[in-house]
């Protein structure tokens, strides 16, 4: 196992070595950081605009691949470079990363465990009531992409704060800084509110319907049959027997879905206003900066990993077939 | 009889869509008593015991009445069902895979069952589990509990369902096609633990099987079924020997047996009706031998024929009694064709396969998500045979046993691992592309599942057409000529041509499986497993049909088989394989008349026949626990693990089979007969009953 | 026979019914709508800016004075371009690709599914908006291309699974052992065999490029002005969406409209081509 995981672990960090490298060739030849200094009143003479580039190793007149070395070996000493003002990615990162992670955690822990039950309950349920009341909404859900709900629900927000007179909802930002203790903390919580919502509804829509698939799939197999022969009530064999098998390919679900939770991130950080990576992504493609929108996909790209990883595990642990003993 | 602890009254069965599975099922079973229910697929039989245990999937129609012990269950609430399940009446399943969850270990499964029924601690639920296990013949119990099912081989399995079976001593056992999906050493094996546990818990069991044979030796008395009705019953004596329905009569005479081998197999002609569209009258009209128009009137009940329990449902049961008929005498006997010439003997006919010290090794990988080399399994590991012009040669041994590796190896016409394949004097490993194609016209194949074989989306015209299209037939209308022909040469009709593999019955499929394999004219076709996917009455007709296309078209045969009633009847030589390698090989005759190996004698003896006296009265050579996995095969001779004569021998001599791999040696200087073994059987008359 | 066994089925599941109804209105919508509108979509009122909606405008108008109905309408019939168009693209790439690693096993399923593993590595959402700068003035084509070459590869992953297990059939054995080359095989044997699988994915991922695009719109890495897409509209709407609501209801409405519908018929597919499928 020990061998295996580290064989595993290397060619991790080597595709996401490929895929950072990848997205830092595509970010340099197609963003243009010199536009920035461009247009300026009064007109910047360009070999300052060039000296400028060339500190933030951003000069398009040098060649990409040398800019890539430079970029590459600053990396591996832990240096991510600056950004086209000339700020420390590392310490911009460092802000933003907590920011998104909590997002995604709780984005990806509402969503699974949330879906599962809810589509688990619909196919014990089939073909009653709430059955369809749940794969209807699921559908329904399924169809509305994250900017749209998050729009939506800020539009909500206001509409209840407007009636109510006072700020029952915040829908911008991460928490006001002018609180502090226990205020702050409870600020933090309703900002949490809205953008957890938009980010996990979709999440619990997507694996309430793969939940449900693969329960009915297990329940007309020939082990939960086996269970009811020996004696189980209906109710015992499905949550016994059913409930455990299905969850091993629903887990194998878990690193797609992660993939859209982070484009969902990036929608849901942007309309609400929080400064994660998300937003980062967007903003520096708007302002051309090569090196942060590298970092971003750096940090992306270990995301998506460590979720293979991660899911790879969870079916591991939950299958004993998969096991090597 | 005794006072009867189940009692099926009427039973029918409905399911959504109007289609009646089961029509009219009623039977007794006593304690202690074993009853046979017998049918082909379709017949109703398994539907009929999920019925009894309330497991029929929602939507299923159930009336008339089950008792047990006097209670009607039919209707019962769930509650009290749920309370007798697995108490009172237990059930054993086919697939023993797929009816143990994956995730939990086999001790726990069982320990479940324990404390469903019991009120006793997990420790002492445990116990018992481990206890059960050891009850029915699994060595290590203590720890092999602790085991998933994928760790547990399909015998394993199987005895691991029964522990679970009898966990809460049940009144009833209901057996669904136990020993269907296992080999057939491992079913004698088995079968045996089904008698242990039978004795243990006094139980009433319940078998239902399309194998005559299993309950020839097993049952007190039989019912047969067919299209959900059932047709004739009686004591197994009754029914074996002096069948009274004309159905019962066939299926009997269909049965291809070891102790009858010359005999041409009596085919019942026609398919079972599709539940959803049953003929008015007798269902089984449209295929009887002894049709009069009568038949069509009105469906015939199960009436009493005689003294005593039989009953049959046919309007000609009491001439059939008076006349004293059987099936080999109703059944039109379908005339062989006769050989065009004398046989050359087998020495100068050409060679058209050669086989010599093929291996074929694969890596083995462990784990679907984790995974990586963990050894080497030896799937082939030198074997030489070779197969004269005009011959049968059958490869037969269990799952495992690399018969199927070697058909590959065979087909593929490249360079094997080790050795050569020589197809008409061609080297496999020399083959240049072009040639290599050239040979593919001599050299055809025939799969074993009839499903599978037949491109789902193609029309049958199209899918005999591809390989006359890929060998250079390039006239539209000469290629529609050969597929008319082709399809009348295996018994179908030219117009088949249009319609989609779906609609054909099996029997049918395997027939347009063959005509493709026919269609190029090949020298040696490649037979795997041709038809032990398809009922017994159904397979006599392909059996039939394999013989007389080989002496009309000069063919030869290289013969894929695990069922030995069915080798020695179509083969001329046999070869049977063990762990890769050659254990006994040479002609039919010799080798079933006398078997020198020791596992070709166990595997002989364990293969039930037909015969309720042969069975009561033979004594099996029951092997010793599983084969072993063909990637750590022992060492010496791989068979000695489970060699009932190593037993035997005195240490020096055992140790000659731990330490010395025996090779193939011919017995006889004057006869066509070898087997691997240090201590070969001498080649007197022994084991197959009845020969 | 077949076809028509699958449409009967089809029509006969609800969803799938409600789902095609759905989608048919909102093509006639996009496609007949605009002649039945008073304004042309690229008409500018400039007597009535961001006027909600009244009997003259339908659904209001914008900052300019364009009419919402026109635009937003102009806009769905390009989003259903693409939509198909990925999808169709998309779903071949991932056939060909899924089907050749494997049937042919070995160094090229080796190499093609750690292409596919790379792609899947970073979100195409990222890929896309990196690359976008060098669309803008490009013809909205090259977006289509974008956007269906990185959306084959998990639909290429369940081809190849199914292959794999093709390839083992003793029909494609026959026909291999009948000396039939492996391309052949894969195109008259293994890819009609998946057709069920491939229709069900190129349907969903119609919605699914409708929603990619639309998402790279918003940000303005997607569709370029002239061009109009849902996308666009919304984004433009968004941000006036708690005064002027007309500007993003009517578009995002629709868009949620389009997805659900198609995925309506995706997930009736599904039952009506694979009977076994308990849902």
């Amino acid at each position: 196992m020990g061998a295996y995981l580290l064989k595993r672990l290397v060619s991790n960090v080597l595709l996401v070595a490929i895929a950072a490298s990848m997205a830092y060739f595509l970010a340099a030849t197609s963003l243009n950081p010199r536009a920035k200094y461009e247009g300026k009143q009064p007109p910047v003479a360009e070999a300052v605009v060039d000296a400028t580039l060339d500190d933030y190793n951003l000069n398009d007149k040098t060649p990409v691949f040398e800019r890539y070395v430079t970029w590459v070996s600053g990396v591996v000493t832990g240096d991510l470079g600056e950004t086209w003002d000339g700020k420390s990615i590392n310490e911009e990162m460092g802000r933003r990363v907590g920011v998104s992670l909590r997002l995604l955690l709780i984005g990806t822990l509402v969503g699974s465990a949330v879906g599962v039950t809810v589509g688990g309950y619909a196919a014990v349920k089939q073909y009653r009531l709430s059955d369809r009341v749940i794969g209807v909404s699921a559908f329904v859900i399924m169809a509305i992409p994250v900017f749209v709900l998050a729009t939506m629900l800020t539009l909500v927000a206001v509409g209840i704060n407007d009636t109510l007179g006072f700020t029952l909802l915040e829908y911008t930002g991460e928490y006001n800084p002018a609180l502090s203790g226990w205020d702050q903390f409870t600020n933090r919580l309703n900002h949490l509110i809205l953008p957890t919502i938009s980010l996990a509804l979709g999440q619990i829509a997507f694996y309430s319907r793969i939940q449900r698939n693969m329960m009915l799939d297990v329940l007309g197999q020939d082990f939960v049959r086996t269970a009811r022969a020996k004696g189980l009530s209906r109710r015992s064999a499905l949550f016994k027997h059913a409930l455990r098998t299905s969850l091993i390919p629903a887990a194998t679900y878990f690193a797609f879905a992660f993939g859209t939770l982070l484009t969902g991130a990036t929608f849901t950080e942007k309309i609400f206003g929080w400064h994660g990576m998300g937003a980062w992504l967007v903003d520096s493609i708007q302002s051309n900066d090569v090196n942060a929108v590298a970092a971003v996909s750096l940090f992306t790209a270990a995301c998506v990993l460590v979720a293979g990883f991660l899911s790879d595990l969870i079916v591991a642990a939950l299958d004993p077939r998969v096991r090597v003993s | 009889m005794n006072e009867p602890i189940l009692e099926v009254d009427d039973l029918n069965v409905t399911f959504r869509g109007g289609i009646k599975a089961v029509r009219g099922v009623s039977y007794r079973l006593g304690r202690g008593e074993v009853l046979g229910i017998v049918g082909e697929s379709g017949s109703g039989k398994s539907v009929t015991s999920l019925a009894v245990m309330g497991l029929l999937p929602e939507g299923a129609e159930v009336t008339g009445s089950v008792r047990l012990h006097g209670k009607e269950l039919i209707g019962a609430r769930e509650e009290d069902l749920t309370r007798l399940r697995g108490k009172s009446v237990s059930m054993i399943f086919q697939d023993p895979l797929s009816a143990f969850t994956p995730v939990y270990t086999i001790g726990d499964q069982i320990a479940e069952a324990v404390r469903i029924h019991q009120k006793v601690g997990r420790d002492k639920a445990a116990e018992r589990a481990v206890e059960l296990l050891d009850l029915v013949g699994i060595p290590r119990p203590d720890v092999r509990a602790k085991a998933f099912p994928h760790e547990f081989s399909g015998g394993m399995r199987q005895r691991a369902m029964i522990a679970m079976a009898i966990a809460n001593d049940p009144d009833v056992l209901i057996c669904d096609e136990p020993t269907t999906a296992l080999d057939v050493t491992i079913q004698a094996q088995v079968l045996e633990v089904l008698k242990t546990a039978q004795r243990e818990t006094g139980a009433g069991i319940v078998m239902i099987t399309h194998d005559l044979g299993v309950v020839a030796g097993l049952a007190d008395r039989v019912l047969v079924m067919y299209a959900g009705k059932p047709v004739e019953t009686g004591t197994v004596d009754e029914i074996y020997y002096r069948p009274r329905q004309p159905y019962t009569m066939g299926l009997l005479a269909s049965i291809p047996r070891m102790d009858r081998p010359t005999e041409r197999l009596i085919p019942i002609e026609g398919n079972p009706p599709s539940p959803a569209a049953l003929p008015p009258g007798c269902p089984f009209a449209p295929r009887c031998p002894l049709k009069v128009d009568a038949c069509d009137d009105a469906e015939p009940e199960l009436e009493r024929i005689g003294t005593g329990g039989r009953m049959s449902a046919c309007i000609r049961s009491h001439e059939i009694d008076l006349k004293g008929l059987d099936g080999a005498t109703v059944y039109p006997v379908p005339e062989a064709p006769a050989q065009k010439e004398e046989r050359r003997p087998r020495a100068e006919r050409e060679t058209v396969l050669k086989v010599e010290d093929l291996v074929r090794h694969y890596p083995l990988m462990k784990g679907a998500v984790f995974k990586r080399r963990v050894g080497t399994v030896y799937a082939v590991d030198g074997i030489s045979f070779d197969i004269a012009q005009g011959e049968t040669l059958a490869l037969v041994g269990e799952s495992g046993c690399g018969k199927t590796t070697t058909l590959q190896q065979i087909m593929q016409l490249q360079a094997p691992e080790g050795g050569t394949v020589v197809v008409l004097g061609k080297d496999s490993a020399k083959l240049a592309k072009a040639e290599r194609k050239g040979l593919r016209r001599d050299l055809q194949i025939v799969f074993q599942d009839p499903m599978a074989a037949l491109d789902p989306r193609m029309p049958v015209g199209d899918i005999l057409a591809e390989p006359l299209r890929a060998h250079g037939y390039k006239d539209a209308k000469a290629i529609q000529a050969r597929i008319a022909e082709l399809l009348t040469l295996v018994g179908l009709a030219p117009e088949h041509a249009e319609r989609y593999p779906q609609h054909f019955s099996g029997g049918q499929r395997q027939r347009i499986g063959i005509a493709r394999a026919l269609a190029l004219e090949p020298k040696l076709i490649v037979l795997d497993e041709p038809v032990s996917a398809l009922d017994v009455s159904i397979q006599a007709g392909v059996i039939n049909l394999l013989e007389d296309l080989k002496v009309r078209l000069g063919l030869s045969y290289l013969f894929v088989a695990h069922d030995l009633s069915v080798v020695r009847h179509i083969a001329d030589r046999v070869a049977v394989m063990y762990l890769g390698k050659i254990a006994e090989i040479g002609a039919v005759d010799e080798v079933y008349g006398a078997p020198a190996h020791p596992y070709t004698r166990a595997l002989l003896s364990a293969i039930p026949l037909p015969d309720p006296e042969l069975e009561r009265s033979r004594t099996r050579i029951l092997l010793k626990g599983d084969l072993p996995s063909p990637a750590d095969p022992p060492s010496g001779c791989r068979f000695r693990t489970r060699c009932p004569k190593r037993a035997l021998l005195g240490e020096a001599e055992a140790r000659k089979c731990d330490e010395a791999e025996p090779a193939v040696i011919r017995l006889a200087p004057a006869g066509d007969h070898g087997a691997a073994c240090h201590y070969p059987e001498n080649t007197e008359a022994v084991a197959a009953p009845g020969v | 026979m077949r076809s028509k066994v699958t449409l009967a089925r089809l029509v006969r599941n609800p969803q799938a019914r409600y789902g095609l109804i759905a989608l048919v209105l909102l093509l006639a919508l996009a496609y007949v709508g605009p002649f039945f509108g008073p304004y042309d979509w690229t008409d500018k009122d400039f007597m009535s800016f961001l006027s909600p909606p009244s009997a003259d405008h339908w659904w209001g108008t914008t900052q300019i004075g364009q009419d919402v109905y026109a635009v937003t309408l102009r806009g769905m019939q390009k989003s259903i371009i693409i939509g198909f168009l990925v999808a169709l693209f998309s779903t071949g790439l991932a056939a060909l690709v899924g089907a050749a690693a494997g049937y042919f096993g070995g160094w090229v399923d080796r190499v093609l599914m750690w292409g596919a593993d790379l792609l899947l590595v970073l979100p195409s959402f990222l890929i896309i908006a990196i690359v976008s700068p060098r669309l803008k003035g490009a013809s909205w084509l090259w977006f289509v291309v974008l956007l269906a070459v990185f959306s084959w590869m998990i639909t290429s992953r369940v081809v190849r699974s199914m292959t794999l297990s093709l390839r083992e059939r003793e029909f494609v054995l026959a026909a291999r052992y009948m000396g039939i080359p492996g391309w052949k095989i894969i195109l008259r044997h293994i890819v009609p065999n998946l057709s069920s699988l491939l229709i069900i994915d190129a349907t969903i991922n119609v919605s699914g490029a409708i929603i990619g695009e639309a998402a790279l719109s918003f940000f303005g890495f997607g569709i370029q002005p002239p061009d109009v897409s849902l996308g666009t509209l919304i984004a433009a709407g968004s941000g006036k969406v708690t005064g002027y609501p007309w500007l993003f209801l009517f578009p995002a409405g629709l868009l949620v409209l389009l997805v659900l519908s198609i995925n309506l018929i995706g997930d009736g597919l599904r039952d009506a081509l694979d009977p076994g499928s308990n849902k």
